[in-house]
């Protein structure tokens, strides 16, 4: 079981120090020979074109008047002085740190008894956190309205019915139509982040300081607050940066549940910016602060992970001893199935139910009907173009990224010629762009001559291409790392170009990290809705913004088959993955 | 292909009331086009139910209906005609103003429907550009399940009563042509007055006027504010719990018009649809299976109907609201949310 890796799991410009296995270039005489200098150098200009671009724009733009193009600061001053911005903004940023510390309480546990325990069924537990991790936020935001909505919401009618209560008359037990709802559906799709993060961090830490305060008397609580806690620490607070940055930039989840209370985020309300006619400067201006705060967030992250502080957190330790739970594991599993009980188990359940029935909030009896499935496969007109266009461009997303990531990743980590720092800093800068963000820059870029992309797939194609690039430039360098250059330098000793010497040599040692890497990005590319949001047309449409419109009109029997149908195909891909990445021999 | 075109437009010109029949040249032209592309704000289900129907009656000219609320189906062909994409040919929008609008940039074809001569005049633009393809009421309504008819609300007023609050369902008018064209009837039976001390009750506000009955028939809500009443029609076809209230200060009339773009990429396609669509048959299905309310005379009203005439309206008023529009949604927003 892998867990591929996502964007925030490792960034930032490329490390400054290191590698000095490879500081030594025996093939430096040939370069000149392979045309890898100009290459590399095309390579870096393209990328400045596809990542700083958008973010040039960006900036000239809130800097402008949308009707004159004249210089002003009105954008910016609009933005501090009109409190229908400034309101989004905090409530932005205390829900994203909301949902921070949600995941830190619930996921550092979890990973705890993951790494730590002899807790029973953790195959399946970890399989289920992956689950919640590759569910696309805002369907499990979609299941939850159908969850907890406060009257009808399928968990309030039971506790209504339990409890004897009124609808109405009674406090519901959950309104997930408030910022709280958004901060839970956010934390149920965000934890998996920390989890990982922590999880990793302690199979690093070897067991022996913790088995010593064991020894010396010291309570398993106390020997866990004492000694893994603070040891764990970095993990903990990069885990909480990273969900916290997650959370400020989905669109979704807000849109879907917090819009009808009538509380904006700063990402729905760069959105209805772009209600005709468009105000593109207030948008551009409203997009700088969230760079911002994510730029500063990710060079903290980097700079708390990069802290080599405690020097044993070294390889990995063999021979962990797990801690025993005996009864301990009641209260363990009871957290396990709490969380991945609201992230995976109700929301699949609710959607199944809701695809197979006339009328979502009725009882089963009597109700039962295959009528959505029809509608949506059969009758529906947006389906065959969503489901075209889904699959056009996850596919030529994930074929055109892995392509450049892998060029990118041997480039940069071979040193081969100058730039290559740049080019592994322009793959890595995109995880600093909200999607969003990244969408109104796209906007900005390619509405206008000389490029029209506005109202084709390339656009989307192209968000979809930065906004992945990190994902699979990580991916793809963890696979070259395993490779050693003396293999190729064999290669080149006995006469082979470059070229001959990745084809024959290098190519088939990665071949399945390359897999992993496709789809990967094909996974991240199918689910994408909040730049997509801001970038398509009628004829662009995509499975998610499909289901966004079906959205506005309540209508949730489709938005259920086609929540079901997206979640297959993801699922598929997962499998795909880990069919290919067990079989690596690393 | 151009020229006979040009010519029927100067003909559109110097006799605004001839239509233009469904000839089988301008079939068989529609064909070559490949297909026709539909804009419009109808509920997804009755506009793809329209569509099948298309189908079956013209096999060779495939239809795609795009829909989305009012203001989004009019946002994202402005957006388009910007970036000079053409992909819509005809367009249907709850929000009358958008017409005017379209019309003052010329952007409109003049094509009359032959049906639609037979309609009240103020159901036709007079220089033959657009027609009232259907019309809607926006009234209110709640859950029987939740609300004796005796405790129901009887009107707007009684909604600011402290018992309704958590119990409102209401659309948005930066989203729904309907909505928007109702809060502007409402505001001036009203004043702003209203909608603020409305917005303390703890709305729900949701997006499109096509989701409230939806959410009133689930019983997420008792009550709605605004919705469309095609919507709950079909709700209550559906055996639904729901009743429709038609407010004691009236009810807002929307005329929901269709019509040709000009720059249309599938100029055929397009008129045998526009044709098509004010046929006594889609007009009665619109009304039958759609809810829908028509202007066409040969049309007859379901008996379980309350009719038009028995209903106090709220008249909607696209050139009184055009200049207003951004100030609504603007005003609204500060209220309600997004």
């Amino acid at each position: 079981m892998s867990f591929p890796r996502r964007r925030e799991s490792n960034i930032g410009p490329p490390p400054a120090r290191g590698r000095q296995a490879f500081a030594r270039d025996p093939s430096s005489a040939f370069v000149r020979l392979d045309l890898t200098a100009p290459f590399s150098i095309a390579m870096v200009l393209l990328l400045a074109a596809l990542v700083l671009l958008p973010m040039y724009w960006l900036l000239v733009t809130s800097f402008r008047d949308d009707a004159t193009l004249a210089f002003t600061l009105e954008n910016y001053r609009h933005l501090v002085a009109d409190p229908s911005f400034f309101k989004p903004l905090v409530t932005t940023m205390w829900t994203s740190a909301a949902v921070g510390f949600l995941c830190l309480a619930v996921a550092a546990p979890m990973a705890w008894f993951v790494a730590r325990t002899d807790l029973p069924a953790k195959r399946l537990l970890r399989t289920l956190v992956l689950a919640s991790f590759v569910t696309p936020p805002f369907l499990g935001a979609f299941a939850w309205v159908l969850l907890g909505g406060p009257n009808a919401g399928l968990i309030n009618q039971w506790y209504y019915t339990l409890t004897g209560l009124k609808a109405f008359e009674a406090e519901p037990l959950i309104n997930i139509f408030s910022a709280w709802g958004m901060v839970f559906v956010m934390a149920l799709y965000t934890f998996p982040y920390v989890f990982t993060f922590v999880a990793n961090s302690l199979d690093m830490i070897p067991s022996e300081l913790e088995e010593a305060s064991a020894i010396f008397g010291a309570s398993p609580l106390r020997t866990a607050v004492n000694v893994t806690l603070p040891l764990a620490m970095p993990a903990l607070l990069a885990g909480f940066l990273v969900a916290f940055l997650q959370s400020m930039t989905l669109f979704g989840v807000p849109a879907i549940l917090a819009l009808p209370a009538g509380v904006d985020t700063m990402t729905t309300k760069i959105w209805s910016l772009f209600q005709f006619p468009p105000q593109l400067g207030l948008a551009a201006a409203a997009s700088l602060p969230l760079l911002l705060i994510t730029v500063v967030l990710l060079r903290a992250q980097r700079a708390i992970m990069g802290r080599r502080g405690y020097s044993i957190i070294g390889g990995k330790s063999t021979g962990m001893r797990l801690m025993k739970l005996g009864a301990w594991k009641v209260p363990a599993l009871a957290l396990f199935a709490f969380v991945l009980g609201c992230s995976i188990i109700l929301p699949y359940g609710v959607l199944a139910r809701t695809a197979i029935v006339k009328n979502w909030a009725g009882p089963l009896a009597g109700n039962l009907s295959l009528e959505h499935w029809r509608f949506v496969f059969l009758e529906f007109s947006g389906t065959k173009v969503a489901l075209m266009n889904t699959f056009i461009l996850g596919a030529s997303a994930a074929t055109a990224g892995t392509i450049l990531v892998v060029t990118i990743g041997y480039l940069s980590l071979r040193r081969l010629v100058w730039g290559h720092r740049y080019l592994a800093f322009l793959a890595t800068a995109p995880v600093a762009i909200p999607g969003i963000v990244l969408a109104v820059g796209l906007f900005l870029s390619y509405t206008r001559p000389p490029l029209v992309l506005y109202g084709t797939l390339a656009i989307i194609f192209l968000a979809y291409l930065t906004k992945e690039l990190p994902v699979g430039f990580q991916q793809v360098s963890s696979s070259l790392k395993a490779v050693h250059p003396e293999l190729e330098e064999a290669g080149r000793i006995f006469g082979a170009s470059r070229l001959r010497t990745l084809v024959d040599i290098t190519a088939p040692l990665i071949r399945n990290g390359v897999i992993a890497t496709w789809i990967l990005i094909f996974i991240g590319s199918i689910r994408e809705l909040s730049a997509t949001i801001l970038l398509f047309t009628a004829k662009t449409k995509t499975i998610s913004v499909t289901m966004f419109d079906l959205r506005e009109s309540n209508d949730w029997g489709p938005i259920a088959v086609l929540s079901i149908t997206m979640l297959a195909i993801t699922f598929a891909m997962v499998a795909a993955i880990n069919y290919f990445t067990d079989r690596r021999s690393s | 292909m151009k020229k006979p075109f040009a010519a029927l437009l100067l003909a559109g010109l110097a006799f605004p009331a001839v239509a233009q029949e469904t000839t089988p040249a301008m079939v068989a032209a529609a064909e070559k086009e490949g297909k026709v592309v539909w804009y419009s704000s109808v509920d997804v289900k009755v506009g793809e139910a329209v569509a099948r129907v298309f189908r079956e009656q013209y096999p060779k000219i495939p239809i795609e209906v795009e829909r989305a609320g009012s203001e989004r189906v009019f946002q994202r062909v402005n957006q388009e005609m910007q970036s000079g994409i053409k992909n819509a040919d005809v367009v249907n929008s709850s929000d009358a103003s958008h017409f005017l609008f379209w019309k003052q940039q010329a952007k409109l074809a003049k094509h009359t429907p032959p049906d639609a001569l037979k309609f009240p005049a103020q159901y036709r633009d007079p220089d033959g550009t657009y027609f009232t393809w259907r019309a809607t009421l926006s009234p209110m309504g709640y859950n029987t399940n939740l609300l004796k008819e005796a405790e129901a609300p009887k009107g707007y007023k009684d909604l600011l009563d402290p018992k309704w609050k958590g119990k409102l369902v209401k659309a948005h008018p930066g989203y729904s042509g309907t909505a928007l064209t109702g809060t502007y009837a409402i505001t001036r039976a009203l004043g702003w007055d209203y909608l603020e001390k409305l917005s303390k009750q703890g709305v729900q506000q949701l997006q499109s006027t096509t989701a409230p009955p939806k959410t009133l028939a689930s019983g997420e809500r008792a009550v709605m504010v605004d919705g469309n009443e095609y919507n709950m029609f079909i709700e209550i076809q559906n055996k639904s719990p729901v009743k429709i209230i038609y407010p004691v200060e009236g009810t807002p009339f929307v005329s929901s018009p269709t019509a040709i773009f000009s720059d249309a990429p599938h100029p055929s396609a397009a008129r045998v649809l526009q044709n098509f669509l004010f046929t006594p048959k889609i007009q009665q299905l619109m009304v039958d299976e759609g809810g829908a309310r028509s202007v066409h005379p040969d049309v007859k009203e379901p008996a379980d109907r309350t009719p038009l005439s028995k209903i106090k309206l709220l008249p909607d008023d696209p050139q009184g609201m055009l200049p207003l529009i951004t100030e609504i949604k603007k005003k609204y927003t500060a209220l309600f949310g997004n």
